[in-house]
């Protein structure tokens, strides 16, 4: 792919998005706008992540892309690929090993480090969004910090059906002053994002970049008496036995069966190398002898 | 055993390999060729350019062959393709008034200056399926009988040099004044969108915006969701040329011509506090023959200038700038709404688990309600 640039982007596109990242670091959780490009894959595919990815590229650069905590989900194969071709990075499924890793809907199992970025996909990145549709109110209502309507919808939630009935893009109020979303991540995921890595968030159609710098508090909004509460389905994977990971409910029969296993794939295949056996896994030793 | 998401990659080169096999169908059948596209199917080109924001015909038919048909596929392939390009420079402004026009009409003017040409259009056809065409019947001529032929529609079908019909209008200052400006205007695909917006940008995000969606939206308002009274002042079709000052020269020259439709509506107007009454106007300009969209763009300009005529905001869809620029692009659109077809199983488990707990409360509230219910009843017996 010689006709493209490294990374598919030419150097002042990114030279832009750079830009709206570091403002997006230097006042966590504020969506900067940024001119998005139309890129090769459609709006709604992880533009917005593909772009910030793009920018943070290098070639000595190790890439791992997930979706739904999976390296092996055909947009994270897609992903992948299209960097593999167009920067021609070294690529890996192993959290630990990579350098930058693509994220839709999870963030991995494993503690990331002060050496890794963590980049997510980001559908709808106002989290007034669905309280007030309006971009020209929203901006206004973060200006001020108004977080008064979001709040009210926290507590009709618990009035109507006795707990916050959001289980993902759990809002977070970060460093003490923007709420933002943190993309339809589980809430599962949100304790985690008080991170070592650096964690940002590329929105491609709505044209809006922001970011959690590590260590950065992110706290999940909620109430005294109805602390926010981490929530995932009850049950080990029954691959490699983990009580402590966010689950996947598998449907296996036509009569509705089911099991549950760990949405992250990686994290998952190496607590089994490491010799854990769920109630419906095989030893790694004997699968490797059977195949 | 748990395989449902794994071999992601084989299935990807699999689907690609099927797609190419139906874009191609019957190979018994010669393929399309990219001139028969663009001279067969020209308003297809057209609408592709258009919303595709490259004006290049070749490589709009090869958009519609490659994306089989699909327009929108075809338009976001061109977008794709356009934001690669370098930008070196840019054009003069086009000067409309000195169109080559194949078609000009005035719905307000019986006559005018330039006269109404009625040009290459569907208005008066009557709407019958021409069977002929389905004949397998090939009225290729040779190229010398083109020649010819060319050399005759050039002498008597394009007329230059035709004024505008609002300028009439101006002359008795019975249409508002546009305000002239130099100001370099904002470019849509350069800079990220922020509101209010100004008018250039507004006309930039309608021409490039899906056609059905702007033609909604301008039936709306002639429905009364804020209409504006429009008549079609003019509508004129052709071909203009494209200047570009060369520094290295010192002076500009022709890089090419473009086909336009430019439409300009003249809207009743009562006035009010801020203008007098006047007749006001709504613009639309649109690559290639395209006039159901430029007609479509001139009334929701119009009804997006309701804050400078100091008219009142009646909530109408098309008053709403926010409303329209965030939702006219089809190509965002379409995005969003198929991105659902994506894997969403990690958001679905939490709505799972929510909605379990949820609902085994709610049960649980239900039973003990009507033990209670039924205590008192049975007290009152």
């Amino acid at each position: 792919m010689s006709e493209y640039n490294f990374a598919y982007l030419d150097e002042q596109t990114k030279r832009m998005i750079r830009r709206a990242i570091l403002k997006g670091l230097a006042i966590p959780g504020y969506q900067v706008p940024f001119a998005s490009r139309e890129m090769p894959m459609p709006y709604g595919w992880g533009t917005g992540g593909v772009q910030v990815s793009a920018a943070c590229l290098m070639p000595e650069d190790v890439l791992k892309v997930i979706d739904q905590g999976a390296d092996d989900t055909t947009n994270a194969v897609s992903i992948r690929k299209f960097f593999e071709k167009t920067a021609n990075v070294e690529t890996t499924a192993a959290t630990s090993e990579a350098t930058l890793i693509q994220t839709r809907h999870r963030i991995p199992e494993e503690d990331l480090t002060e050496d890794q970025i963590l980049v997510y996909q980001v559908p709808i990145p106002e989290p007034l969004r669905f309280l007030e549709p309006r971009e020209t109110e929203t901006r206004k209502m973060h200006a001020l910090e108004e977080y008064g309507l979001m709040y009210v919808k926290l507590y009709e939630d618990i009035s109507q059906h006795g707990q916050i009935a959001t289980s993902y893009s759990y809002p977070l109020k970060i460093e003490g002053r923007y709420v933002m979303d943190p993309s339809p991540i589980p809430k599962f995921d949100n304790p985690k994002m008080e991170m070592s890595a650096i964690q940002l968030f590329g929105a491609g159609r709505e044209q809006r970049i922001y970011a959690v710098p590590p260590y950065t508090k992110a706290v999940s909004l909620d109430f005294e008496d109805y602390p926010f509460e981490a929530m995932k389905a009850e049950g080990c994977c029954a691959l490699c036995g983990a009580d402590h990971t966010y689950l996947d409910e598998v449907i296996i029969d036509d009569d509705g069966g089911r099991m549950f296993v760990c949405s992250d794939t990686d994290y998952c295949e190496s607590r089994r190398a490491a010799g854990h056996v769920g109630a419906q896994g095989t030893p790694q030793n004997q699968e490797a002898a059977a195949s | 055993m748990y395989v449902a998401v794994k071999g992601g990659e084989r299935a990807i080169d699999a689907a690609h390999d099927w797609l190419s096999e139906e874009r191609r169908g019957d190979r018994r059948l010669p393929a399309l060729s990219l001139d028969q596209i663009i001279e067969q199917l020209s308003l297809t080109v057209a609408r592709v350019m258009a919303e595709g924001s490259l004006y290049d015909q070749e490589l709009a038919a090869l958009a519609i062959k490659q994306s089989r048909g699909d327009l929108i596929e075809a338009i976001f392939l061109m977008r794709a393709y356009r934001t690669t390009l370098p930008r070196f420079g840019y054009s003069n402004p086009i000067d409309t008034g000195k169109m080559s026009c194949i078609r000009r009409i005035s719905a307000t003017f019986k006559d005018a200056p330039g006269g109404q040409i009625l040009g290459p259009t569907f208005d008066y056809t009557h709407r019958l399926l021409d069977f002929k065409l389905a004949a397998e019947g090939d009225d290729k001529i040779s190229d010398d009988e083109y020649d010819t032929l060319k050399v005759h529609h050039e002498v008597h079908e394009q007329s230059k040099d035709i004024p505008h019909i609002t300028e009439f209008l101006n002359k008795d200052g019975l249409i508002q004044t546009e305000v002239e400006s130099d100001t370099t205007p904002d470019d849509l695909t350069r800079e990220p969108l922020e509101l209010p917006a100004s008018r250039a940008l507004r006309l930039q995000a309608l021409t490039r915006g899906d056609e059905g969606f702007v033609l909604g939206l301008a039936y709306s308002t002639q429905r009364g969701y804020a209409r504006n009274h429009a008549f079609v002042g003019e509508l004129r079709i052709g071909y203009c040329d494209v200047e570009m000052d060369i520094p290295e020269l010192g002076f500009s020259i022709d890089i090419g011509e473009i086909q336009i439709t430019e439409c300009e509506t003249v809207n009743q107007f009562k006035g009010s506090k801020k203008e007098p009454p006047q007749f006001t106007r709504g613009y639309g300009l649109v690559f290639g023959q395209s006039e159901r969209k430029a007609i479509s763009m001139a009334l929701v300009d119009r009804a997006m200038r309701w804050k400078e005529l100091g008219e009142d905001f009646v909530g109408a869809p098309a008053q709403d700038e926010e409303f329209v620029l965030y939702h006219c692009d089809n190509i965002q659109a379409t995005g969003f709404l198929e991105h659902i077809k994506l894997p969403h199983y990690v958001d679905f488990q939490s709505e799972l688990e929510l909605i379990r707990k949820i609902r085994k409360e709610a049960l649980a509230h239900q039973e003990a309600a009507k033990s209670e219910d039924n205590q008192p009843l049975e007290a009152a017996e």
